[in-house]
């Protein structure tokens, strides 16, 4: 069973990014559930999409503790479903800060010291410049492929594997500036 | 060939493949996608209705008119559909009808956590659950045939995690139903009480063939794998249940009415029987009340969704690991343009008194805005400032209501009527953002399009307020703070019923925004009233504030708040 997490905030596509891997387990033949958040949720709030790819899938839902893999696509996201993570699991993060709203008003503050919690926690994480890297692949929209671009990498996925599954999910209109995210995701 | 499909999407294929004619809905979360799926076939005739009362009330015709029909909802939809649902169980049906409703445990989207379990036995409905996508697709096609076989309306129930998550599927063709005849029966469709009298008998009857024939329907069974512990439970839970334990499973696949034989055939092959249900002790309740011997709400309780660590937990002990570190919240916000923030910056400046409703400005109750009071259901903002009114209270001096533009008229403009026949003395404001935004952008009788994207007569606001008697109606530009402030306080102020129609569309529509503003440092004296807005692009930074360009669509809000002209284009 591979257990993954997609966390963000609301209008970072974590959406896409699960269908995407939907599209991976239907070409790799294997079963899988994914469990998105509509509705109110999505108005920047935090987001979670849970993905289960295996023989046979049960549950929706991946259980506290044993996620194999956090995409988490922005720092403080990382943190708060870091209990996910099971104990070998791989937490990665892409190395962004998008400020909440009691932290813009002033109400709670950052937290600035996310790495080294996860440490004290004992995670196995990993720093992804997503931004950097999907503004380089031509829009800054595209962190979630250059998320799952690493991903791919570390789950020892082929990349022309991984951009079949691509090419299925995204409009062709968008499919260029993804393939290169997807790339330099890889290679990151 | 498989392929993934959301269970919603399910359920609009399932309705097409058993050769659905008409689907009638209102969107909610988490009900919304089946109607958008159903819409995209040419065979079924769709509709986004005013609200779940006439959406039913369509289907019930297109059913007795001789065409399969459809009305989903959510489930405080089924609230305001309650009166014909109950009715129409006693005419049941000519050709099949089924109602979608979707429950949301946890309420990851709604304003109460209620069981529309319930409704199936307070209104002799049965009800059908699917485990997941193939299921939804099958168990919509059984659903059409029990309608038909029964003469009943038949539920379809949902949940959220259902609702919302993708499985693997096999669809099929669609089966193509000629009209069936129609023929004129008062008996059996005029519901007056010698007729109603008749049909009561009749809904007896029918119960009781079905209470009978679902012990033997393959979709309610036993799956034996020990002898210990045997578990009842159906949806979701089933699937949870399935991976935490290693108990027998009764699997429900028809929830009203209960197999009751079946499951006592069950209880007697197990050690110990508990019932495992998210929300009421539904079927727990019934199974005690019939002698069987169960437990289960004791130990997982009624509060929000259920999981398979949580089953676990509950069960064997097992602790799931819990986050332990407090971190700030991330909750939903008004979008970065949205139109409505301004209001809502304006009635806390004015310290109004303001009752809500339901949609995307339900978010202004939370800080930094703090603006609202009250929010019941869908249309209530009307009916409680009026309220409030009447009963003398002092907050009455100073309160509006407020309540968007596909919400006033599902059930906003009965509450005008009101005010208006029973001299009322109320400000109404209705944010009017040319869209149904929280449940993502539907149409409605005001936008001028069909949920088939075809244009249609666009509702004048104005004018139907007019024609209610509403004394003053004014259209003010949401952006326009001053204009705004200037116009509430005369209304407010204004004896009678008054309107206030705050017209701009959702942020979300327009997707060619100017360049982003940004703050001149020089001329900003880091006085911080730009972030009582609430606007997401507005930061908070170490030595003043910034403007995310990444956010921003230069709506101006924030530049008319600005006394020192900081914020520029």
């Amino acid at each position: 069973m591979l257990d993954i997490l997609i966390v963000g905030v609301g209008g970072q596509g974590t959406l896409l990014a699960s269908r995407i891997l939907g599209a991976y387990a239907e070409r790799k033949g294997m079963d899988c559930k994914l469990s998105e958040v509509h509705g109110m949720s999505q108005r920047g709030g935090s987001v979670v999409t849970h993905v289960r790819i295996g023989r046979s899938v049960l549950s929706p839902l991946v259980s506290e503790g044993e996620a194999d893999y956090i995409l988490a696509f922005e720092r403080l996201e990382a943190l708060r479903w870091s209990h996910y993570l099971k104990k070998d699991g791989i937490l990665l993060i892409n190395d962004q800060i998008i400020l909440p709203m009691p932290v813009i008003t002033g109400a709670q503050s950052y937290p600035a010291d996310i790495t080294e919690k996860l440490t004290a926690e004992g995670r196995n994480y990993r720093l992804v410049q997503g931004l950097t890297l999907a503004a380089e692949a031509g829009n800054t929209k595209a962190v979630n492929v250059v998320m799952l671009g690493v991903l791919f990498k570390m789950i020892g996925e082929t990349e022309e594997s991984a951009i079949q599954a691509l090419e299925v999910s995204v409009p062709a209109k968008l499919l260029e500036i993804n393939r290169k995210a997807l790339a330099l995701g890889y290679r990151a | 060939m498989k392929k993934l499909m959301l269970t919603n999407e399910a359920v609009a294929r399932g309705a097409y493949e058993a050769g659905v004619k008409v689907v009638s809905s209102y969107p909610g979360t988490p009900s919304t996608e089946i109607t958008e799926f159903a819409a995209k076939y040419p065979e079924i005739y769709c509709e986004w209705a005013p609200n779940e009362k006439v959406a039913v009330e369509v289907a019930i015709g297109a059913s007795i008119g001789g065409g399969r029909a459809l009305a989903c909802m959510k489930h405080v939809g089924v609230n305001v559909a309650a009166d014909p649902l109950f009715t129409a169980a006693y005419t049941g049906v000519n050709a099949g009808l089924v109602i979608a409703v979707a429950d949301d445990p946890a309420m990851h989207s709604s304003q109460n956590e209620q069981d529309s379990r319930f409704y199936a036995r307070a209104a002799h409905i049965p009800m059908l659950e699917p485990a997941d996508s193939q299921e939804a697709i099958e168990f919509m096609k059984l659903a059409y045939r029990i309608s038909e076989e029964y003469d009943t309306p038949v539920f379809f129930r949902l949940t959220t995690r259902i609702a919302h998550s993708q499985s693997f599927v096999v669809t099929s063709e669609r089966e193509e139903r000629p009209l069936k005849e129609y023929k004129k029966d008062a008996m059996k469709y005029v519901m007056m009480p010698a007729m109603a009298r008749a049909r009561h008998l009749a809904v007896e009857a029918r119960e009781a063939r079905l209470a009978s024939d679902v012990n033997r329907m393959g979709v309610n069974r036993a799956e034996i794998r020990s002898s210990k512990l045997g578990i009842v439970c159906s949806g979701a839970v089933y699937q949870y249940v399935k991976e935490a334990t290693d108990a027998s499973v009764f699997k429900l696949g028809i929830v009203y009415p209960l197999p009751m034989e079946a499951i006592r055939k069950f209880a007697e092959q197990v050690d110990e029987l508990m019932v495992i249900e998210e929300l009421e002790p539904f079927f727990e309740d019934q199974l005690k009340a019939n002698g069987i011997a169960c437990h289960g709400k004791e130990i997982f309780g009624r509060q929000g969704e259920y999981s398979v660590a949580f089953i676990r937990e509950k069960l064997y002990g097992i602790p799931s690991p819990k986050s332990t570190l407090t971190l700030p919240a991330r909750p939903p916000v008004m979008c970065a343009g949205c139109p409505h923030r301004g209001v809502f910056y304006i009635l806390n400046k004015l310290r109004l008194a303001v009752s809500g409703d339901i949609g995307c400005y339900t978010l202004g109750a939370l800080a930094p805005l703090n603006a609202l009071d009250t929010c019941i259901c869908m249309g209530a903002s009307v009916g409680v400032s009026h309220g409030f009114d009447k009963v003398g209270s002092p907050a009455a001096k100073k309160m509006v209501s407020v309540i968007g533009d596909s919400t006033f008229i599902h059930s906003g403009i009965t509450g005008i009527i009101n005010a208006v026949y029973n001299q009322s003395d109320i400000t109404c404001i209705i944010l009017d953002n040319s869209i149904t935004g929280m449940t993502g952008h539907q149409d409605n009788p005001a936008t001028g399009r069909t949920i088939k994207g075809e244009p249609a007569y666009k509702l004048n606001l104005e004018a139907l307020l007019k024609s209610c008697g509403v004394g003053s109606v004014r259209v003010v530009d949401a952006y326009d703070l001053v204009e705004l402030e200037r116009v509430i306080k005369e209304e407010v102020e204004r004896p009678g019923v008054s309107a206030i129609i705050a017209r701009r569309p959702c942020a979300l529509l327009n997707k060619k925004y100017p360049p982003a503003l940004h703050i001149e440092q020089e001329k900003c004296m880091k006085c911080k009233s730009c972030l009582r807005i609430g606007c997401p692009a507005i930061e908070s930074i170490e030595g003043g504030v910034r403007i995310n360009p990444e956010l921003c669509v230069a709506c101006g809000v924030c530049e008319t708040l600005c006394k020192f002209g900081a914020i520029v284009g």
